[in-house]
């Protein structure tokens, strides 16, 4: 199959059932929010070596947030809800309690399952903290030198999908860059999903496993342009001299899919030769989120 | 189901029977055959109230009940509507459900409420969500909204829930209170907050504090929105600027814990 001048390969991306929590943060000005947001969802790449995932998911207006003003909406996924819940408590404790001005909200009011998250970082407030209940909503504030830090008691979390993924393989670095810039956008655009890596586009695409002990993972050498003279086994054809991963993790399978579908759309195109798809043979994630039929759907 | 008062009470009617709780199930002439106390005296309901309907849940009451006493004391549930005054005690105990006065109510709204609302669209009487006297620990949860004035002693031992007073409350508002949320729209009396120990009393006005208060900052408390903007859902006049607005902030009561604050709307 193809799109335009770019193959897409007849695959699956393979995909993880994931916890997944969404946090509103809200601030003085839109860039306060963003900037708490931005240091929130820092090293969160990927759950190997950050215990969890985040990325912004959307501005939001002050009309559209929990206390009328700015804010940045952001997902957290992790292997269960109580790693949700720690690391909400870390990253929320850590970069959103000490950024001027903000406060913070649950973003899955819906949701069937919760993990303490102000109850814990209350404790901060060192007996002075105080807690409000308004229309079975808890909320804490905590005192600090700026006034005071709001933050709901606790956080809704929910079944998600992590680990949704497009390779795209294209002749040269600008182009496939280029390309992937372009994908990225778009995804971002479909409402649920983040992109965990920088920019959204990761180039250390990796494999299980390692034949050093220590390492759960490393490079995707069947992936990689340079040892395709040297490497037990290549996926690259002889044109192929970059190739771009865009991870995306999405509160649903069908977000995740659909910001797939997105981006397969927009990176199509003359500088990229094909699109295809990491997965392990269907033998670890619970999810297969085949390429083609989301180009027939 | 609906109450309509035929026979006014020439002397006040304890009326504890009459609430959606426990009006369930029963049948016009059982609920008519309930007994009350007028006075000294037992008497049927049906002496006092033409009953028509049956319990869906929804309770609704007329007349002029300003001598019938304790109605909706227990409810766990349903909705009570009044049109018309009441007497003293409504809601005392209730932990859930909802009661709608289109009147004023006398003393003592919410006695030792555990939950549920209870909304006035006129003026309320002394001791409003307060403590009994001799007990430590008064309302623990739900709300009482007045949208007019209320006399003193409103809070008095507020351990837990929302009062809202959308006109001038009297003296001691917050009187030893534990906790929960207070909100005056218009203007306190004196010795507001006198001994509380947590809690918050917000005001709308300038007021006159207590010497053991003390003066914190003025700061712009995010919290509040969630409030305001709520009790604009529940029919209080709410100005945009006490949104965005900068409060004083006091401490106290000093004599107790001094972990309860006074903020006071300031511009």
């Amino acid at each position: 199959m193809h799109i335009q001048t770019t193959e897409v390969t007849d695959t699956f991306a393979e995909a993880f059932k994931m916890s997944a929590a969404r946090v509103i943060i809200t601030a003085e000005t839109d860039q306060w929010a963003m900037t708490a947001a931005q240091s929130a969802t820092g090293f969160a790449t990927s759950v190997i070596g950050c215990r969890c995932e985040m990325g912004i998911e959307t501005a939001l207006s002050a009309d559209e947030t929990p206390d009328q003003r700015p804010g940045v909406s952001v997902l957290l996924f992790a292997g269960s809800a109580k790693g949700v819940g720690n690391r909400l408590a870390e990253r929320i404790g850590q970069s959103v309690m000490t950024c001027p001005t903000t406060a913070c909200f649950n973003g899955l009011e819906g949701a069937q399952e919760h993990v303490a998250v102000g109850e814990k970082l209350r404790y901060f407030g060192d007996g002075y903290q105080a807690s409000k209940v308004l229309n079975g909503r808890k909320i804490w504030r905590i005192p600090v030198m700026e006034g005071e830090f709001l933050i709901d008691d606790a956080f809704g979390v929910q079944a998600a999908v992590g680990g949704g993924n497009l390779l795209l393989l294209g002749k040269d670095m600008s182009s496939t860059l280029s390309a992937a810039e372009v994908a990225a956008r778009a995804m971002r655009k479909v409402p649920g999903v983040i992109l965990p890596f920088p920019g959204g586009i990761v180039r250390s695409g990796s494999k299980p496993g390692s034949r050093y002990k220590a390492l759960p993972a490393s490079t995707n050498d069947a992936y990689c342009p340079t040892l395709r003279g040297s490497a037990a086994k290549t996926e690259l054809s002889e044109e192929i001299g970059c190739v771009l991963e865009i991870v995306v993790d999405g509160l649903e399978e069908a977000s995740v899919g659909e910001a797939m579908r997105q981006g397969m759309h927009a990176a199509a195109g003359e500088g990229l030769v094909q699109i295809t798809a990491g997965n392990y043979g269907g033998n670890l994630g619970q999810y297969q989120i085949k390429l083609h039929a989301l180009l027939q759907s | 189901m609906k109450l309509t008062l035929h026979t006014a009470p020439e002397v006040p009617l304890e009326a504890e029977v009459i609430g959606p709780t426990s009006l369930n199930g029963l049948t016009e002439a059982e609920v008519s055959a309930l007994t009350v106390h007028h006075g000294n005296r037992k008497e049927a309901l049906g002496e006092f109230f033409t009953v028509t309907g049956k319990m869906n849940g929804r309770l609704e009451l007329e007349g002029d009940l300003s001598f019938v006493k304790l109605l909706g004391k227990g409810m766990s549930g349903g909705q009570m509507i009044i049109d018309g005054n009441v007497s003293g005690h409504l809601g005392v105990g209730m932990s859930g459900g909802r009661i709608v006065v289109n009147g004023n109510a006398q003393d003592w709204v919410g006695e030792d409420m555990k939950g549920g609302s209870i909304i006035i669209k006129g003026n309320a009487g002394h001791m409003v969500g307060c403590v009994v006297r001799g007990a430590e620990v008064g309302m623990q949860g739900g709300e009482i909204i007045v949208h007019g004035n209320c006399k003193n002693e409103a809070g008095g031992g507020l351990r837990r829930g929302l009062i809202a007073i959308g006109g001038n409350s009297g003296d001691f508002t917050g009187l030893n209170m534990l906790a929960g949320s207070i909100f005056v729209l218009g203007e306190m009396g004196i010795r507001t907050g006198a001994g509380m120990k947590r809690g918050s009393i917000v005001s709308m006005k300038p007021a006159q504090m207590l010497p053991t208060f003390s003066y914190s900052c003025t700061y712009q408390p995010i919290f509040l929105r969630f409030y305001l903007n709520y009790l604009r859902e529940l029919g209080l006049v709410i100005d945009d600027a006490w949104l965005t607005g900068s409060y004083q902030r006091w401490c106290g009561d000093s004599i107790e814990l001094n972990k309860g604050e006074i903020l006071l709307y300031h511009s």
